[in-house]
């Protein structure tokens, strides 16, 4: 018999494929916070003085400031003293050197989520730096990239053998206090990810980081820090999974962007962190802080984001457009299934003339979900010229999941154009049952119509991950209608 | 009366009903492989309404009555096992489905019937073969194979399109549903030059329509009128020319008397 309404809303019952935990003996800090947390943090890591006192400045300001209650989500209060803050794979040696160092069961997780570290990243070309918890374990092609003068390479590394950049460009863009999430992150940071490529150099490969949390009651802390100097471009990818727990993790991270004059700066996420199971019990906070900034003149910063997983999604990929013509880029698919709660969006800050920026967001809402968008285009006083444009659309699927859009736009300058177009539509029965008569299943006809609605993003993704992204959507969704 | 195929379809005193009112009212109807059906009648009668529920449309209940479709229970099987089994809808309006590709969804939907059909997934230059062939033969421009199912086609490129999809599946039996509303007479032509060159001995179509005009093309072998959820009167071709000189309420009068 014919396929009932609410059959459309069961369609969505989804696996999460990266739940397992590997049994792996781990380094790790007692749950709690205080100064003497921080210290150890950056004892464990033989950071310069410089750093340990930023870090502790952060920690103090982060005493002094309040979890935001703004976002469109609702959870239960964090206990911050419930957390541990440092966690990393025992090694044989402080860290391993090359792949054939690292714990072959770190290696065979990296497998079982589709990155062997050995052969996945010489066949795609692809450079991999791989996070398990709060440690990089491994990067690949560090001597190809170096050839080229890019440096690629985990956070800590970047600290002993570049101090001087980072002690330049750390902060600069997402300044420690700048939010309770961030101040929070600049003071426990454990590690992450590093690239610098240098004047006139376009990176030769794909680099790509892959973030995985293990170990039970840890947050993780990762920066990310990329500079793309005068004419140089990037193009930069992210991967996160988690092991299904039923407590909740939280994940809060920052991302710095820094793109001189005429430089370029892609950077791609798929995240695909635990989100809960069907219930909401478990899952991912997904609390992090991402934002670039175009310090030149046409410098150009890219980001491009697939979110399926987490049980809250609180993110806001922001570019601050201060170089004359330079131009900020936002396409994101978020997707919200079963009980998870996605609050993300952008902000573009025009400083510089003739600025401009796109937005194009889609958001998918299904089951219990709330999706939202929160985007705020700022156009200073000084932005002659400028111009952005803004499309957000919604799909929901079933009767009992929420979109919600909220634009922001503070224009104060009467040259600049600001557009924007919002829709929001319900998977259509019409299309759904269009796809069936033609003889198509209900699952192949919601990825379809799905990924029809995605389209336009997913071409801005690197090739590959875009197959990734494309599946994940698949999973995320299945079961979702028929 | 030409007949003598098989039994293809068979209704028998269907009634159903739409948000709680009923617009099928016991509709008995026999349709052999060979033969083409028009199905006519007023605003309201149901045509639509049995053309979706022939289909599956969820949100037509049927209240009573049975169908066989090729030998099988129809009310049973699902909508998609329906359209695989060769049971084809041409939309009165075709639905837009943005950022997917035209082509794409009709090989997905030939390669599903194919499997059910326990035959291979058909080979993609054998496809593309094969599908430009028939956009030509549908005197279709190459762009549509690029183009987003039905995104932005005007009203006679959609059913164009319907067409094409239909002579792609070649489905045992074509239900059109007002396949001819919005056309030019143009494109009534090639619409009509379309079903025309599925019409065999072991196929069926059904023909929804309020005109007249469209049978001059494709020629019925039986015309039905309905109205009230009810077939009043079944009859050759000459019964579309007769309604067009005298309207539904002689249908309606004649009845009563």
């Amino acid at each position: 018999m014919a396929s009932k309404p609410s059959d459309v809303e069961a369609l969505i019952g989804q696996k999460y494929r990266h739940g397992f935990v590997t049994d792996i003996e781990s380094d790790s800090l007692p749950p709690g916070l205080d100064e003497t947390v921080v210290a150890a943090i950056s004892r464990k890591k033989n950071e310069p003085q410089f750093l340990l006192d930023w870090r502790l400045k952060a920690f103090r300001h982060w005493q002094t400031m309040h979890e935001p209650t703004w976002a469109h989500v609702h959870y239960k209060p964090i206990d911050y003293q419930d957390i541990s803050y440092y966690s990393a794979p025992r090694a044989p040696v402080d860290a391993p050197k090359s792949l054939d160092e690292v714990d072959p069961k770190l290696l065979a997780t990296y497998a079982k989520l589709g990155i062997p570290l050995h052969e996945r990243a010489r066949l795609a070309g692809v450079a991999v730096d791989a996070v398990f918890d709060s440690v990089s374990v491994a990067t690949t092609f560090k001597d190809k990239l170096a050839k080229a003068g890019v440096i690629f390479c985990s956070f800590s590394d970047a600290v002993h053998n570049h101090p001087a950049l980072i002690e330049q460009y750390l902060g600069t863009v997402v300044p420690a206090g700048d939010n309770f999430f961030a101040a929070l992150n600049s003071a426990v940071f454990s590690d992450g990810s590093f690239v610098y490529v240098p004047r006139g150099v376009r990176c030769p490969m794909e680099l790509s980081t892959y973030f995985r949390i293990n170990a039970a009651k840890t947050g993780q802390f990762e920066r990310t820090l990329i500079i793309a100097a005068e004419g140089a471009t990037v193009s930069y990818l992210e991967g996160c999974t988690a092991p299904m727990r039923d407590e909740n993790q939280l994940h809060a991270a920052v991302v710095e962007l820094v793109a001189l004059d005429d430089a370029t700066i892609k950077y791609s996420t798929v995240q695909n962190w635990y989100p809960g199971d069907e219930n909401g019990i478990g899952g991912i906070y997904n609390f992090v802080t991402k934002r670039g900034e175009c310090r030149g003149r046409n410098a150009k910063i890219s980001w491009t984001q697939v979110e399926t997983g987490s049980a809250i999604t609180w993110k806001y990929p922001s570019c601050v457009l201060k170089g004359e013509g330079s131009v900020g880029e936002f396409y994101s698919v978020a997707v919200a299934n079963h009980h998870q709660q996605a609050d993300t969006g952008t902000k573009m800050i025009h400083v510089g003339r003739n600025t401009k920026s796109t937005i194009v967001s889609k958001g998918i809402s299904a089951g219990h979900a709330e999706n939202t968008y929160r985007g705020q285009v700022k156009i200073l006083p000084s932005a002659d010229g400028a111009r952005n444009f803004t499309q957000c659309d919604s799909l929901l699927m079933g009767g009992r999941c929420a979109a919600h859009t909220f634009p922001y736009m503070e224009v104060k300058n009467a040259t600049a154009t600001v557009e924007h177009e919002a829709s929001t539509s319900k998977i259509g029965e019409d299309q759904l049952f269009y796809c069936l008569q033609r003889g198509i299943s209900a699952e192949d006809a919601v990825n379809m119509i799905v990924s029809g609605f995605c389209k336009v993003v997913f071409k801005e993704l690197p090739m590959e991950f875009a197959v990734e992204a494309q599946n994940l959507l698949s999973v995320s969704l299945e079961g979702s209608v028929g | 009366m030409a007949s003598g195929g098989s039994i293809l379809l068979k209704i028998e005193n269907l009634s159903a009903r739409v948000a709680g009112k009923d617009i099928l009212n016991g509709i008995d109807l026999q349709i052999n492989a060979g033969e083409v059906h028009a199905i006519m009648g007023p605003n309201g009668s149901g045509k639509s309404t049995l053309a979706q529920v022939l289909a599956g449309r969820e949100d037509y209940e049927v209240t009573g009555g049975r169908i066989t479709f090729a030998g099988a229970d129809l009310l049973a099987m699902k909508p998609e096992d329906r359209a695989r089994a060769g049971l084809f809808l041409g939309f009165q309006y075709p639905v837009e489905i943005p950022g997917v590709n035209n082509v794409y969804l009709l090989k997905a939907a030939l390669n599903a019937k194919r499997k059910a059909a326990g035959q291979p997934e058909v080979d993609a230059y054998e496809f593309l073969a094969l599908i430009k062939q028939k956009m030509k033969f549908m005197e279709m421009s190459e762009a549509f194979l690029t183009r987003g199912v039905n995104e932005g086609f005007s009203g006679g490129e959609k059913k164009r399109n319907e067409i094409l999809q239909m002579l792609v599946l070649e489905p045992k039996l074509a239900i059109l549903d007002e396949t001819d509303s919005g056309l030019d007479i143009d494109a009534l032509k090639i619409v009509s030059k379309g079903v025309n060159s599925l019409r065999d001995a072991n196929r069926a179509v059904v023909l929804v329509t309020h005109y007249q005009r469209l049978l001059d093309y494709i020629v019925p072998d039986q015309v039905h009128v309905l109205s009230g959820g009810r077939i009043l009167k079944s009859g050759d071709k000459s019964l579309a020319l007769e309604l067009e000189k005298r309207g539904y309420d002689w249908v309606k009068a004649s009845r009563v008397a």
